[in-house]
């Protein structure tokens, strides 16, 4: 049975999960190193897990083989939230969006 | 339609958690630097390597390997408890030191986040317990059988919450 277990997992799939670990453990380093810009490497981040999204989506739940609109919508979603998040991260990081309680605007 | 609600719902939840960081980035950036990352990084991994079995399970069942089936998805439950367990381990850890979901802003959402995904997770290996059950009745029909797909959705559930966990450490 081992054996038999074994032939299945020699496939593209297993690439795939080498491949999202390898991110993984990027992502990881990124977070734990001392970057010269912590926000780069947290923006770093963002893209890397967007790519481990995407590949997700088009390999472990088989997207690739899906109907186009079904894909067109993943792929939207991957790139829109990901976008928006990135956009959220860096104007928050730079207090452009939701100001501090209490701040006072002056025109 | 139940994974399109859940990437949805993630999505909105982590927009969500970026508009309250935007409103206290100081607190949010001082917080995050108490949650050991290596915890997040590891419940990676396991959430991958649980999916690469179920994944497994699904094509052994095609193939009529119901032994196989049965092995991977059993791994897929290892890896789901050793999640939980590492999960239980960081939270544990993060209330002894005065982290816990009342401390602030940062941390309430913190738990509200990895409570739902482990509330997910714990929901994937209930179906995957449920199918294992089911696996050991005599009739198991081919490809497109109603366990394959359950197969795939509860799959696909432990591998979509994997990915965003490490949104979590950042």
């Amino acid at each position: 049975m081992t054996g038999e277990l074994l032939t299945l997992l020699k496939n593209r799939i297993s690439l795939i999960w080498l491949v999202l670990i390898a991110a993984t453990l990027v992502s990881w380093w990124i977070g734990t190193g001392d970057a010269a810009s912590p926000q780069l490497g947290t923006a770093a981040v963002f893209v890397v897990v967007f790519i481990k999204v995407r590949l997700v989506g088009l390999y472990f739940m088989e997207l690739r083989d899906a109907p186009l609109p079904l894909r067109l919508l993943f792929e939207g979603y991957c790139l829109i939230v990901c976008t928006t998040l990135l956009v959220m991260y860096l104007a928050g990081g730079a207090g452009l969006i939701g100001r501090p309680h209490g701040a006072v605007v002056s025109w | 339609m139940f994974i399109l609600g859940d990437l949805a719902a993630f999505a909105l939840l982590f927009g969500v958690w970026m508009y309250y960081r935007g409103k206290e980035p100081a607190l949010f950036a001082d917080s995050q630097l108490e949650v050991h990352r290596s915890f997040g990084a590891i419940n990676t991994l396991l959430l991958l390597t649980s999916s690469l079995f179920v994944i497994t399970a699904v094509r052994a069942v095609r193939a009529q390997m119901r032994r196989v089936a049965q092995a991977a998805i059993g791994f897929a439950i290892v890896c789901g408890v050793a999640f939980l367990l590492d999960k239980v381990l960081e939270w544990t850890d993060l209330v002894a030191n005065g982290h816990g979901p009342t401390a602030n802003n940062y941390f309430l959402y913190f738990f509200v986040l990895t409570g739902l995904h482990a509330f997910h997770v714990l929901i994937g290996m209930g179906i995957l317990t449920a199918l294992l059950r089911l696996s050991r009745r005599p009739s198991l029909s081919k490809g497109s059988s109603p366990s394959s797909r359950v197969v795939r959705a509860s799959g696909t559930w432990s591998i979509s919450s994997g990915s965003s966990c490490s949104h979590c450490s950042t």
